[in-house]
């Protein structure tokens, strides 16, 4: 039966979530399932070179001979990988120079995102990359980021503008081979964002990214590939949404970050994907690669705020290959009704002198399980390395689930790893105290959250930093018990 | 101001208040004594609406407003303010932050406009020179990593701003030094005016040499059973609470 508005509304009627409408536009979808053919499918509707169409076969070989992975601590019923199709495209002409030619309808989408290009653009100075279903539709202030010789477009754009660049870096910190996940997306990745700065440059902007899916029954494989060439700057954001359906939306992607010598990576995601109605039917899988590499004296920042997906199974990840090289990780998780997350990162100390700091806080509400599961790895040759985590949880209900898998793996004795580890419950004497000053119990529950999650929202961008404290109100709304 | 009449409370269907009647004018100070597990910090609670406990009879009104119906937050901002025997801390949420949250709360209750930021600011730095509250305190997160001194000038600093017109101190005097104590009970005496009313309520007769009640009263097994002046906070202090309870031996026990 087709999902119509008073579905929507009758979903919508707790307000949970806000991002649940879906887009009238035509769409340009290929049929349902998975073999070697829609993988040549894709390429050439994206007219993509040999070696790409090559890479893609590669990958979906490899794909074929594996199997799911089933360590993490979430249950759900796995995706049927033949009923997803694997590609749609709104259907309209593309112009990226221009606004103008967008369709209206995917304009009245970007409103309600809040996205509006052209207030963007005014205001913020946020260069915004969106992306809806697999393809991405509009780049905003390519031109002024062209002059400082800054790379910021679609990845299918870059295949066609910069092989060379694509082809040098894409899969060099996420094989293929890498996990099941990573795996498929490298088959049947359709589109996504690349960004390429320059040698010293110090990008100027916020870059952002909106992941939005639109079409039912399809999946979204996005890749994205930022690369800072030596001694550059840029800091990144991504923001996800998804209309709200019955039936689970799959969404795989593949982040890649390199940040050559003394070059810094900010990378902030905002996640928020339809999380499934109170009863736990619909909502996304998130099943994520995301990994970053630095050479000698780089620096890449991770920060998330994870509010959204039924499922979520991601570790953004810092290789620290070279010398005095800095890998960080921030993380605000939160899971309310029947939810389930299991994120957390992994350091992994190659360079000598390398330092990570991890910080991450999950918060359960309702009936949902949240897992950090993270990795601190230091290898033989990583002398003098530190690490710092802190693994904070926070349980809103009785009946909810905080988890903690720590992994420590050291080689070298002159290393220094810390680990620190906190679970508490929100304190009905803290709610007291706020409702007795005259607070009421959204406003207060809110303040306590809010509090408990500063150190990671304090990392956001400015604009982002209040997007995300309103995500955490709604997203916790009537939430103690 | 206030009127309790008959109040009987329970918590988890232990009874714990049993019959309290009091009456409170604008511009009184009472002080509320009386045995450890007498029922003084059950009082505060069940005056500022904690729902953990159960009031099974009584009646509460402040100015002929009934208190036993309104929500917590509601009697806050009708006025009554709870200086707390154990201030809770809330980290990440910085003092000024949970403040202006606060005032403009009430403010909204009473259909008054969010207070202009200027003129926060200004009364705070007022209020704060009040209870000698260290200027760092108010940017630190709420009573996180404040000594037990602290957190009471920290209520007190609240009840400042707040400007109830009922206050109930729950034991702020224990575990304050001598410096403190006066600190504190100095802020309270100047924030005393004709048009509010304070419940002192603690253990030790060495508080209210510094805050001067109107009227001190007893309470013993949920009741108020000897009501009087200051004198009679003197003379708890010489001779304890036994021979109250001998005084009272037959009628309580009967």
């Amino acid at each position: 039966m087709a999902y119509t508005e008073d579905d929507l509304k009758e979903e919508l009627k707790d307000k949970k979530y806000e991002f649940g409408f879906t887009t009238e536009i035509e769409s340009d979808k290929i049929p349902v399932g998975l073999n070697e053919d829609i993988v040549k499918l894709i390429s050439s509707k994206k007219n993509e070179p040999q070696w790409l169409l090559n890479y893609r076969l590669k990958a979906f070989k490899v794909w074929q001979s594996m199997t799911e992975p089933d360590w993490a601590h979430v249950k759900y019923e796995k995706p049927d990988f033949q009923s997803i199709s694997y590609y749609a495209a709104p259907k309209q002409k593309i112009e990226l120079e221009s606004l103008d030619d967008v369709d209206p309808e995917l304009r009245k989408t970007m409103d309600k995102l809040g996205i509006s290009m052209e207030e963007q653009k005014r205001l913020s100075g946020v260069a915004v990359d969106f992306v809806m279903d697999s393809v991405s539709v509009a780049t905003s202030f390519k031109e002024k980021l062209g002059e400082l010789g800054i790379i910021f477009c679609s990845f299918g754009e870059a295949v066609q503008e910069h092989p060379e660049l694509v082809q040098k870096y894409m899969g060099t910190v996420v094989p293929t081979t890498d996990n099941f996940y990573a795996a498929l997306n490298s088959a049947v990745f359709t589109d996504g964002s690349f960004c390429y700065i320059p040698k010293g440059v110090k990008c100027p902007m916020e870059l952002s990214t909106y992941f939005r899916i639109n079409e039912a029954n399809t999946g979204q494989f996005e890749r994205t590939l930022v690369v800072a060439d030596a001694g550059s700057y840029c800091s990144y954001l991504e923001g996800c949404t998804a209309p709200a359906r019955d039936e689970n939306q799959l969404h795989a992607a593949v982040v890649e970050l390199i940040a050559l010598d003394d070059a810094e990576i900010k990378y902030s995601t905002v996640q928020n994907w339809f999380p499934g109605d109170e009863n736990g039917k619909g909502g996304v899988f998130n099943f994520v690669t995301k990994r970053g590499l630095c050479e000698k004296g780089a620096k890449i920042s991770w920060t998330q705020v994870e509010t959204g997906s039924a499922v979520t199974w991601k570790y953004p990840s810092c290789i620290l290959k070279g010398d005095n090289s800095v890998g960080e990780f921030y993380s605000v998780a939160v899971t309310n009704n029947f939810q389930q997350a299991d994120t957390g990162t992994k350091m992994i100390h190659i360079g000598k002198n390398t330092k990570s700091t991890i910080i991450s806080k999950g918060i359960s509400a309702g009936k949902s399980h949240n897992s950090y599961r993270g990795l601190v790895k230091i290898g033989k040759g990583a002398s003098n390395a530190r690490n710092f985590s802190q693994c904070d949880s926070l349980l809103m209900s009785d009946r909810c689930g905080a988890h903690t898998f720590p992994y420590i793996e050291c080689e070298n004795s002159s290393a220094k790893v810390e680990h620190e580890a906190t679970t508490s419950k929100i304190g009905e004497d803290q709610i007291f105290y706020c409702l007795q000053r005259g607070i009421d119990e959204e406003k207060a529950i809110s303040l306590i959250v809010n509090g408990y999650a500063k150190e990671v929202l304090n990392q956001l961008p400015m604009e982002f930093a209040v997007e995300a404290q309103k995500l955490l109100e709604i997203s916790l709304e009537g939430s103690v018990g | 101001m206030l009127k309790i009449k008959n109040l009987h409370a329970s918590i988890e269907d232990q009874k714990i208040l049993n019959g309290i009647n009091l009456e409170v004018n604008a511009g009184e100070v009472h002080a509320i004594m009386g045995p450890n597990g007498s029922g003084k910090s059950t009082l505060a609670s069940v005056l500022a609406g904690r729902e953990d406990y159960e009031v099974s009879e009584g009646e509460i009104s402040l100015n002929e407003a009934d208190l036993i119906d309104m929500a917590p937050e509601e009697r806050a901002r009708e006025g009554v303010f709870l200086a707390f025997q154990y201030p809770v801390e809330i980290p990440g949420v910085s003092n000024i932050n949970f403040l202006k949250t606060a005032i403009n709360e009430k403010r909204a209750h009473h259909n008054q406009d969010p207070m202009a930021a200027k003129d926060f600011l200004k009364m705070v730095k007022e209020k704060a020179a009040l209870v000698e509250l260290d200027d760092k305190l108010k940017n630190r997160s709420v009573n996180e990593g404040f000594s037990g001194g602290e957190k009471k000038r920290n209520e007190i600093f609240q009840m400042a701003v707040l400007e109830p017109k009922l206050a109930i101190l729950d034991e702020t005097d224990s575990g304050l030094d001598i410096d403190a104590l006066r600190i504190v009970a100095n802020g309270v005496n100047t924030l005393k005016s004709k048009d509010n009313a304070t419940i002192v309520i603690t253990h030790y007769q060495r508080l209210l040499d510094y805050i001067v009640p109107d009227f001190v009263h007893v309470l013993y097994k949920g009741k108020i059973v000897k009501s009087g002046t200051k004198e009679l906070a003197l003379e708890l202090e010489e001779k304890g609470y036994d021979w109250i309870k001998q005084e009272l031996g037959e009628t309580i026990e009967g």
